[in-house]
């Protein structure tokens, strides 16, 4: 069993002006410590993978970047966006998942029509003109690569979709909203790979309007799609470096270990 | 399944090694042969270079396979595509040493300059020592012995320059050797050559440690 050294990291700080940017983050499940001291800047605009074997705390970082750790566990330290600190008591967190927004390993859309998945939030917000309605629903299906496939049954049961749209049609319903961030947790892990294949093709459009952070497990995925990855283990951050930089030289010896399969 | 990639890799490494010690006797015995003015051992060379191709292609199969099939990253790698790298350049050298082989056919019987050959010699000897350090340092994967040691590529740089102004002279005195200075030529042209190739294999055995694309020319 090969031992590490865990006080040894390589963390890049990107040049490009960050969208988010945490500061020793730190994440307690009661007494246990699933996070300790994560500091990472995420470029804007461009993807960021965050990868790591189960239990590393990619998706417990990964939830407290919207505030969804909120009930479930206690998170200190910092995360600043556009200069403010939104791990504050005091920031309304539906305005902060309202710019970060976040989409789930498993397709969750609701048990609606494709159209009231995507009109459903904007009508909470007060809107209801058809028009204005009919082409945000438009534009946000394009955004998400579906129209084309769902144009004609805007009005079919969102369910009937197959697992690959569905989970296209609920990063559309992120960006009806508009947001800034998005927030992914394994979006293809329950996917072929025709559906992965469209799904990244996706976010790498995406990328262009959008700063995309987003935790796999599949390394080959984090290295056709990320700018930059970031490696967990055991809680720590350990690398954190451009992609190609980090699939050729990484300069940790347990990240080394980890992406080549000679784990443990 | 990462027992079955690393004997594999393991197995990809051997084939390697031994295809440099094969390139390196093929050197050896090349130039030997026309220093020694020796036919038949040319002869023996060139039958037997099929040999070092056929090593060649098998090698280019299994680094393949590997990647095709266990998508390696990192150093894991990095070692496969030096190796592919670098068999390309023991290939050439082969190819090298079986034209040094030929031209020892074509230039027996004919008038020859021996003070030209013996500097010749000293050249062979020159390259000959140059790869064998740098496959000491392939296989101790030393980066700074490789680095070191593409540096004596300027020495038979310079070498050759001096060998070639000298064959010119002593053509122009004795024109009889003609033949035998055209072949002289191609020779120390080979030879320089064959220590480009030799600096080829210190930039991928950098790459294989450290990830830096290098030019050590």
């Amino acid at each position: 069993m090969q031992t590490y050294q865990y006080d040894q990291t390589n963390i890049c700080q990107p040049t490009l002006a960050p969208a988010l940017a945490t500061r020793e983050l730190e994440v307690f499940y009661g007494d246990k410590q699933a996070l300790f001291k994560g500091s990472l800047q995420f470029p804007k605009h461009r993807i960021t993978a965050l990868i790591g074997a189960s239990g590393s705390g990619k998706s417990t970082f990964l939830r407290c970047l919207n505030r969804m750790n909120d009930r479930v566990a206690t998170v200190k330290g910092r995360i600043l966006y556009h200069d403010t600190d939104i791990n504050q008591r005091q920031i309304n967190v539906y305005q902060v998942r309202r710019q970060i927004s976040m989409v789930f390993q498993r397709p969750n859309p609701f048990a609606k029509s494709i159209r009231e998945n995507i009109a459903f939030a904007l009508k909470q917000q007060g809107l209801h003109d058809r028009a204005q309605l009919a082409a945000r629903v438009e534009t946000s299906l394009k955004a998400a690569a579906l129209w084309d496939e769902v144009k004609d049954e805007l009005d079919q049961s969102a369910l009937a979709l197959s697992g690959g749209q569905q989970q296209r049609l609920c990063i559309a319903r992120c960006l009806a909203l508009a947001p800034d961030i998005l927030l992914l947790d394994e979006p293809a892990s329950a996917l072929d790979p025709i559906s992965t294949a469209k799904i990244e093709a996706t976010l790498a459009a995406l990328r262009h309007d959008y700063t995309i952070i987003i935790v796999t497990h599949n390394m080959q995925q984090a290295s056709r799609i990320a700018d930059y990855t970031a490696f967990f283990h055991l809680g720590h951050i350990l690398e954190y470096s451009e992609t190609e930089a980090l699939f050729t030289r990484p300069q940790i010896k347990v990240t080394e270990d980890y992406i080549s399969g000679n784990f443990g | 399944m990462r027992a079955v990639f690393d004997r594999k890799l393991n197995q990809l490494r051997q084939s390697f090694e031994a295809m440099g010690l094969a390139v390196n006797q093929q050197i050896q015995a090349a130039t030997q042969a026309f220093i020694d003015h020796d036919k038949a051992a040319a002869q023996l060379l060139i039958d037997a270079d099929q040999a070092t191709n056929t090593a060649e292609v098998n090698l280019e199969q299994q680094a393949l396979e590997l990647i095709v099939l266990q998508q390696p990253v990192a150093n894991d790698f990095r070692t496969i595509i030096s190796i592919l790298k670098a068999s390309s350049d023991l290939e050439r050298i082969g190819d090298h040493a079986v034209n040094i082989a030929r031209e020892t056919i074509n230039v027996k019987g004919n008038t020859r300059l021996p003070e030209v050959e013996a500097k010749i010699a000293v050249m062979a000897g020159k390259v000959r020592t140059m790869l064998i350090q740098m496959l000491k340092a392939d296989l101790s994967l030393d980066a700074t012995a490789a680095r070191n040691c593409a540096q004596q590529d300027r020495l038979i740089d310079q070498l050759y320059q001096a060998i070639r102004q000298e064959i010119v002279l002593a053509n122009q005195a004795t024109p009889a050797a003609s033949l035998a200075s055209t072949s002289y030529l191609l020779v120390i042209r080979l030879l320089e050559r064959i220590g480009d190739h030799v600096v080829n294999l210190a930039e991928w055995i950098v790459y294989s440690v450290s990830g830096e694309i290098v030019d050590l020319t």
